[in-house]
């Protein structure tokens, strides 16, 4: 029996009425001021929710107008060699924003466009999106703990992250940055004769990298020390062990992004030559550097959504989730190997040895990718599945997130990627694995945990019909720029030739049907928030702790801390907290001889 | 269903601010156990953080070793405008910085309060000192000199083209450093003032103390490798 001394000094132990942790305290000023000075992880989780959705939606009104810019294939300028000398001319007009008598204004509002979308999608919506909403939300509860282990901390890591998304903005807005999302040199120290945006938007991504070490430090020291009595390393759900794989990552690669952004501004603005080749510098030095990060960075991005998946897939097929220990070590292996790969982004600068072995160790990732996918798909074998939108966004992530890995491998063997490398084919691949896997596996999330943040029940019919509008919108915008790609359509240009363009019109299209989606979502969500039945406290018939308590959570998460009696995923032994042990019947094997688990 | 009743809501406390920072009347942060969990907490933060500070210097000498392969002879003519005695001097300096900035730790967990705050004030002063030397021998007489960083350069006798080169890595290097210096000095200071007014560490209440020695530590080794790296190359 564990016993816990709860004589502290100062302690009152006289029960108070607590409330659900929206609850407004002191009047509509006074919930403002409460709300942003809040150390309550789940306020903070649920601020970051808003704000990484703000971005979303201002990272998708720039790949709109990205699409729609590719409609047409207006080319700007045909060089042609003509009685020997090289002439050029301007054969159309490339129509967004830009001045009639410049043609140069088009292509420079076009490359600040996908600036933009990339910039925000990278840094200030994917790289937050999981762990930092759903994950400081659900983080402690699971873990049966009152907050994180630095609340103050977690506050402060959403105000760089607003301050550093603010800087990141503006100096797109006013004037632009369009050196594409990755600043390669010498393109971010040439362009830009003013100086002070592109410092701006470097500064951006050097304060934000700030906010994720913040959050990674404090769930792994969250994870260590405050989990419930009783629950051991493998007794922690999946999710859990996602997310703290994710934090080592985001721990150790961003400081390495950090020095990088800094010697890029000083070489900006001191031109102290690092990276520049006439003063001796070495611009591949900057693209190692940033890669270095930004490789295990995509696996920031995506091992939370695997988190997210386990969880989905278990609970909405009541069914233990298969190879549990195998799917925590993949997403620690995933995290070890992500270190080693950074090379295959720059295959073409470095010599033939070197590019075989960073080719290797990239098909190293793949394994502990497939295994989590088999294991997912074994779960799913004789479990009760029930088709809700939760699910039917695991299963798309399944889908979409297979074709994503599996199109990795190409561009990851060198001989194809020779052909595929800065294709659309490139384009199609990231945006299978970020969108198909990161965005999905976080919707599905979202709606799964949905009654838990907001104790509102959302309309099932509606988010259907939404989720039917993302998966048709998505495969048909992204699955036909593998076809591009494959026929030599390069990324990042705003004309192209004309046969590109039947097959640009469809994904332009494909985007429009995305937008109606998430409209319809954005719909469901609001319309649940307003007038959504109350949600009961565990309405999935969930295990983990988050499920015990109310829904919405009491602002200290639980009444009484929690024990940990059994796994996270034994639906073949425990009736879950809050059902009718009538609407959950165990199997008959669950008798008396399999006792639940004692705590040590 | 076995529970631990885990209601103690703290009152918030009315006593004034010097009695309630006495470190015998600290008690924990409400969603901690104990105050034991509470300080393993933040020293596991405070490691985890010192594992950040070094990956961010990691980078730099990363490109210090590519350019030094790339252009031996800069590095090493670089390496002779400097001054291996001030160098030299400086290590001296920051060690004996953190041997009080352990024995500051010692004290506090020993409860002398006297030798505690003669521990920071020391450590303080070799800070400035260090500061000091590094403006006044190498920063100030370097600049005037024309061997500044990138496009300022301006030193008329190089013997290597890319020695503008070994500048820029030389003042970033230092730089950043010399910025740890000051938000390392800012920290224990904070805890000298709090150690002054408030008494506010002893045997059982130091985390503050211990992390922002580990800080100081961490600062002195970042220049254990710096100053063989810029001073004693031949």
């Amino acid at each position: 029996m564990t016993t816990i001394d709860t004589n502290t000094p100062g302690a009152d132990h006289a029960h108070h009425d607590e409330g659900s942790y929206l609850k407004p305290k002191y009047g509509a000023l006074g919930t403002v001021i409460q709300w942003a000075t809040t150390i309550d992880h789940k306020k903070i989780g649920v601020m970051y929710l808003f704000a990484v959705m703000f971005m979303f939606f201002l990272g998708g009104m720039a790949a709109l107008a990205v699409r729609a810019e590719l409609l047409e294939p207006t080319r700007t300028m045909t060089t042609e060699l003509a009685d020997g000398t090289i002439q050029t001319t301007i054969t159309g007009q490339i129509p967004l924003w830009s001045d009639p008598d410049n043609a140069a204004v088009g292509s420079n509002n076009y490359n600040r466009l996908f600036t933009l979308h990339g910039a925000i999608m990278v840094f200030m919506f994917i790289v937050p999106s999981v762990p930092a909403s759903l994950g400081n939300f659900f983080l402690p509860i699971m873990l049966g703990a009152k907050d994180v282990a630095f609340p103050r901390l977690n506050l402060l890591s959403w105000y760089i992250y607003v301050f550093g998304s603010i800087f990141g903005i503006l100096s797109i807005v006013l004037g632009g940055v369009d050196t594409g999302w990755t600043f390669y040199t010498p393109y971010s120290t040439t362009t830009d004769p003013d100086h002070w945006r592109v410092v701006l938007m470097v500064l951006a991504a050097f304060v934000l990298g700030f906010s994720s070490i913040l959050t990674g430090l404090n769930f792994i020291v969250t994870v260590h020390k405050l989990r419930a009595p009783g629950m051991g390393w493998f007794d922690m759900p999946l999710f859990i062990w996602a997310v703290y794989a994710t934090s080592i990552i985001q721990v150790l690669a961003t400081p390495v992004i950090g020095i990088t952004l800094l010697l890029l501004i000083f070489e900006r603005l001191f031109h102290v030559g690092i990276f520049d080749p006439a003063l001796g510098g070495d611009p591949v030095l900057y693209q190692h550097f940033f890669w270095f990060y930004s490789h295990p960075v995509v696996y920031v991005m995506i091992l939370p959504a695997m988190g997210i998946i386990s969880e989905l897939l278990a609970v909405h097929s009541r069914k233990h989730i298969f190879g549990y220990r195998a799917i925590a070590f993949s997403s620690l292996g995933i995290a070890g190997v992500s270190f080693l790969v950074w090379g295959h982004h720059i295959f073409t600068a470095m010599g033939e040895l070197v590019s075989t072995l960073f080719s290797a160790l990239t098909f190293l990732v793949a394994i502990p990718t497939a295994i989590k996918v088999f294991n997912w798909i074994s779960t799913l074998y004789k479990g009760s599945i029930i088709l809700n939108t939760p699910m039917i966004y695991a299963l798309m992530f399944l889908f979409t997130f297979s074709i994503g890995g599996l199109t990795g491998l190409p561009l990851g063997a060198l001989a194809t990627d020779l052909h595929l490398h800065d294709s659309y084919f490139v384009v199609a691949h990231f945006h299978y694995v970020m969108m198909g896997g990161t965005v999905i596996a976080m919707i599905g999330g979202i709606h799964h945990w949905w009654p838990k943040m907001f104790g509102k029940m959302y309309s099932e019919k509606g988010a259907l019909t939404g989720a039917a509008f993302v998966f048709l919108g998505f495969n048909v915008t992204f699955f036909t720029q593998f076809f591009l790609g494959m026929q030599g359509m390069p990324r990042r240009y705003a004309s192209y030739v004309d046969e590109f363009q039947t097959l640009h019109i469809v994904s332009t299209v494909g985007s429009w049907l995305l937008l109606v989606g998430f409209l319809i979502h954005l719909l469901v969500f609001v319309h649940s928030l307003l007038a959504g039945k109350k949600a009961p406290p565990n309405p999935w018939g969930g295990l983990t702790f988050e499920w015990e308590t109310e829904s919405p959570p009491i602002e200290h998460n639980f009444h009484h801390e929690p024990l940990c009696q059994h796994g996270p995923y034994d639906f073949d032994k425990v009736v879950p907290p809050h059902c009718d042990a009538k609407d959950y019947p165990l199997p008959p094997q669950a008798g008396a001889d399999d006792a639940p688990r004692t705590i040590a | 269903m076995t529970t631990i009743d885990a209601h103690h809501h703290p009152v918030p406390d009315q006593r004034p601010k010097k009695e309630r920072l006495f470190w015998k009347n600290r008690g924990h942060a409400e969603h901690f156990r104990s105050h034991e969990e509470e300080f393993d907490a933040c020293k596991f933060g405070m490691w985890l953080f010192l594992a950040t500070e070094v990956l961010l210097f990691a980078g730099i000498f990363c490109a210090y070793a590519v350019f030094r392969t790339m252009y031996p002879d800069a590095w090493a003519a670089g390496s002779h405008y400097l001054n291996w005695k001030i160098g030299g001097l400086n290590t001296v300096v920051l060690l004996i910085s953190s041997f009080t900035a352990a024995m500051a730790v010692r004290c506090a967990q020993l409860d002398q309060q006297r030798w505690l705050k003669i521990n920071l004030v020391i450590t303080l002063l070799c800070a400035a000192a260090f500061v000091f030397i590094k403006l006044n021998y190498e920063y100030i007489p370097k600049l005037l000199d024309g061997k500044a960083p990138g496009t300022f350069y301006s030193y008329p006798f190089a013997h290597d083209p890319h020695e503008p080169l070994w500048w820029g890595v030389y003042y970033i290097g230092t730089g950043i450093h010399a910025l740890h210096v000051f938000i390392g000095a800012g920290l224990l200071a904070w805890v000298l003032y709090r150690a002054t007014r408030y008494k506010a560490y002893g045997p059982t209440e130091y985390t503050m103390v211990e992390n922002s020695a580990l800080y100081w530590h961490l600062v002195d080794l970042v220049w254990i490798f710096l100053f063989p790296l810029l001073y004693l190359i031949h």
